[in-house]
């Protein structure tokens, strides 16, 4: 195996996640970058989709599982998936089991991107300057359900130029929730409102997080308040995207 | 006590988000009992230890609950109790109704219980010509105003000080106009004087149960204000209203829900009382009720078991829940319509009263995960929660435009070679240079913020275009 005998590179499938693919490949792309960076091989299958959490947590369980049953065959054979989102992962990891009754071993073979690059990789290799002061949210699922939390502090730490502040709240959901904003659109709003303010008492310049339902909930939240914090996925900046790709 | 469905919650929400008042209250709290519990259970290094303990104990008299009820049946009547089998609220009413009338009462001192709200037990009894009085400072307040509870634990939480001194000089006629009643203390010594006469005066007394012993057939309260005791020490007999879930086999097992409620609830190590009562008064005992009854309801909580809500069960009722609730934090507890509010009430309400009445209430979460984390006996509240919402879109209650909108993404997804091409053109129709103002069919997020602009190509086919960056 190419972990064990350390010469020929891990061989990793990208999950690239729905809205990276139609609103942001950048994210996938700074995946790419840095996964082939901590000397992985970078597959991205041509069957994948959504991870089908629309549909699971709406109740639809039928559709859910066709879903899960599709992206767990064009993954077939890969040891390492790696998924650019804490929720996406999560669903892959945590809730696919439950969806399909077994799911054949899937879900520990999937990791978020930042744990993957930290837990699995050990990866210390960071190669990106960007002289800005951020703050970093958590998103929800990242972090109740794969405790992703050090691991991008972590590797930001290693980004030339860039201060972590301190986000106040930085564990309180932002009010993405899915379907939750379109359904409460009142309460999700007031949520993101708080979220906004937060963001903006720390004086920070930018906003960070690893998920991007939750990142573009607050960018569009920010940017419909006129605020001028740029909004970016973590592994942009760890990529060393900031200064190639506008914010959010 | 009415229930407010699902048409109602929308309305209420928003009324509760543009409630100033309101609105002040709930970021005190917010500040409040959620930071004192992480302080407390930092305090107990066996803490997580203790809540796997009770999540164990809960399960294992689930598993044998008919067991210990009759357990705690015979050890109550051996120490000279009454239970009362309740299957449905109205049973329950009747039940207490009764045991008024055959001693004639027509007052009753009320300690906190939310079974009793459950029940609607106040307004049946004011028609049938028995006044109860709630004796829990925050209860009482809620009774002047009429309203009911909009938390657990700390029922009044939604009323600010103000609001407190303004139904107090209300309500309490014979006292000095001009005197001072601006802060907690001088409310509370108010209060207490007022409602020591409710005690000394009432015929019977209610209190609701935390647990309940097998073992020893006691009932137990935690309290912080003594208005429990009180109320059922002074009257005649003592009413104890409490869900078939309540029971626990022994002391033993008191003492790590000794440990693990308060902590979670309100921050602190214990409650000022821990109070148990086992049986009427003994000849020899210098105080104590001349009657001691148990009325245990049921009321829908048996066909929860052995299905995929009896975790729910496990519920101690500390609140931790709601308290930790980004979405409670936002619109406190009266949106939610009945009596529990928060996670908690999110997924009990529809056990309790249907899925077809409060489905809405599993839908209005995050499922960020808050709730589960701090959950004393870890509830599984976001899976059960999804549980109701399957129900919920088996049983076609969603609404349909919904389910056909999800229905036909679900095609799409499901088939790769189809999908690709439509987000390939819906990537291109995204794309701009600046965030959307307005999107249509997207009003819900429009309205309040922006949608960010995508990059023009989706990821999917820029790769296989052999596109890198």
């Amino acid at each position: 195996m190419a972990s064990e005998t350390g010469k020929t590179p891990r061989t990793v499938a990208l999950f690239a996640t729905c809205l990276a693919d139609l609103v942001r490949p950048s994210v996938a792309f700074a995946s790419v970058r840095l996964l082939e960076a901590a000397g992985c091989r970078v597959d991205v299958p041509a069957a994948q989709t959504c991870c089908g959490q629309p549909a699971y947590n709406s109740g639809d369980r039928k559709h859910a599982a066709r879903i899960a049953r599709r992206t767990v065959r064009a993954f077939r054979g890969y040891e390492w998936i790696v998924v650019p989102s804490g929720s996406c992962a999560g669903m892959l990891r945590r809730h696919y089991a439950d969806l399909l009754g077994d799911d054949e071993g899937f879900g520990e073979r999937v990791w978020e991107l930042t744990s993957f690059l930290v837990d699995v990789c050990g990866f210390q290799d960071v190669r990106a300057r960007w002289p800005m002061t951020a703050v970093y949210h958590d998103s929800c699922a990242g972090l109740r359900e794969l405790g992703v939390k050090d691991q991008p502090r972590a590797l930001l730490a290693m980004v030339e130029g860039l201060e972590l502040a301190e986000l106040p709240d930085a564990e309180v959901c932002c009010g993405f929730g899915g379907t939750f904003c379109v359904k409460y659109p009142d309460i999700s709003t007031a949520m993101v409102r708080d979220k906004a303010a937060a963001v903006k008492s720390s004086g920070a310049g930018a906003l960070l997080a690893g998920d991007l339902g939750c990142l573009m909930n607050m960018a569009g939240r920010l940017s419909r308040e006129g605020s001028p914090v740029e909004v970016r996925h973590v592994a942009e900046v760890l990529a060393g995207m900031a200064d190639e790709v506008p914010p959010l | 006590m009415s229930f407010a469905g699902p048409a109602n919650f929308r309305v209420s929400a928003a009324r509760a988000l543009a409630d100033e008042p309101l609105q002040r209250e709930l970021a005190r709290f917010s500040q409040g009992f959620q930071v004192r519990r992480v302080e407390a259970a930092g305090r107990l290094p066996e803490f997580e230890a203790l809540r796997d303990r009770a999540r164990d104990i809960k399960n294992h008299c689930l598993a044998h609950l008919d067991f210990y009820l009759e357990r705690f049946e015979e050890n109550c009547r051996a120490a000279g109790g009454e239970v009362h089998w309740c299957a449905t609220a109205e049973d329950a009413r009747q039940a207490i109704l009764a045991i008024c009338r055959r001693l004639g009462a027509k007052t009753m001192a009320k300690g906190k219980s939310m079974v009793s709200e459950e029940i609607g037990l106040n307004e049946f009894l004011a028609e049938e010509g028995v006044r109860a009085v709630e004796t829990d400072l925050g209860e009482y307040i809620l009774q002047l105003r009429g309203e009911s509870p909009s938390h657990i634990v700390a029922p009044a939480i939604h009323v600010a000080t103000e609001q407190w001194t303004e139904a107090f000089r209300a309500a309490h006629t014979d006292r000095p106009a001009d005197r001072s009643l601006s802060d907690g203390s001088e409310i509370m010594a108010e209060a207490r004087a007022v409602l020591r006469e409710q005690f000394l005066g009432a015929d019977v007394g209610l209190t609701g149960a935390n647990f309940l012993i097998a073992e020893t057939g006691s009932s137990v309260i935690f309290t912080n204000e003594g208005n429990g005791d009180l109320s059922q020490t002074l009257p005649r007999a003592h009413i104890v209203i409490a869900g078939i879930e309540k029971v626990i086999p022994t002391l033993e097992d008191l003492s790590v829900f000794m440990r693990v409620l308060p902590r979670s609830a309100t921050g602190q190590e214990l409650t000022v009382y821990t109070t148990l009562s086992t049986g009427p008064r003994r000849a020899g005992d210098l105080d104590g009720p001349e009657e001691y009854h148990v009325v245990l309801l049921d009321n829908g909580r048996a066909d929860m078991l052995g299905g995929e809500f009896q975790d729910m069960l496990r519920c101690i009722r500390c609140a931790a829940c709601m308290n930790a609730c980004p979405v409670y934090r936002q619109i406190g507890g009266h949106a939610y319509g009945w009596v529990y509010p928060g996670p908690m009430g999110a997924v009990l309400t529809p056990g309790l009263r249907g899925v077809e009445e409060a489905g809405h209430l599993p839908n209005a979460s995050t499922f960020c995960g808050k709730c589960e984390e701090v959950c004393p006996v870890r509830i599984p509240l976001p899976r059960m929660m999804r549980h109701w919402r399957e129900r919920e879109f088996a049983r076609r209650l969603s609404p349909a435009k919904f389910r056909y909108g999800l229905g036909l993404w679900a095609f799409f997804a499901a088939r790769p070679a189809l999908y690709r091409p439509f987000a390939s053109l819906a990537a291109r129709v995204l794309g701009r240079g600046r965030p959307w103002k307005r999107l249509p069919l997207a009003g819900g997020w429009t309205g309040t913020r922006d949608f960010p602009a995508s990059e023009g190509r989706s990821f999917m086919s820029l790769w296989r275009a052999g596109r890198r960056r």
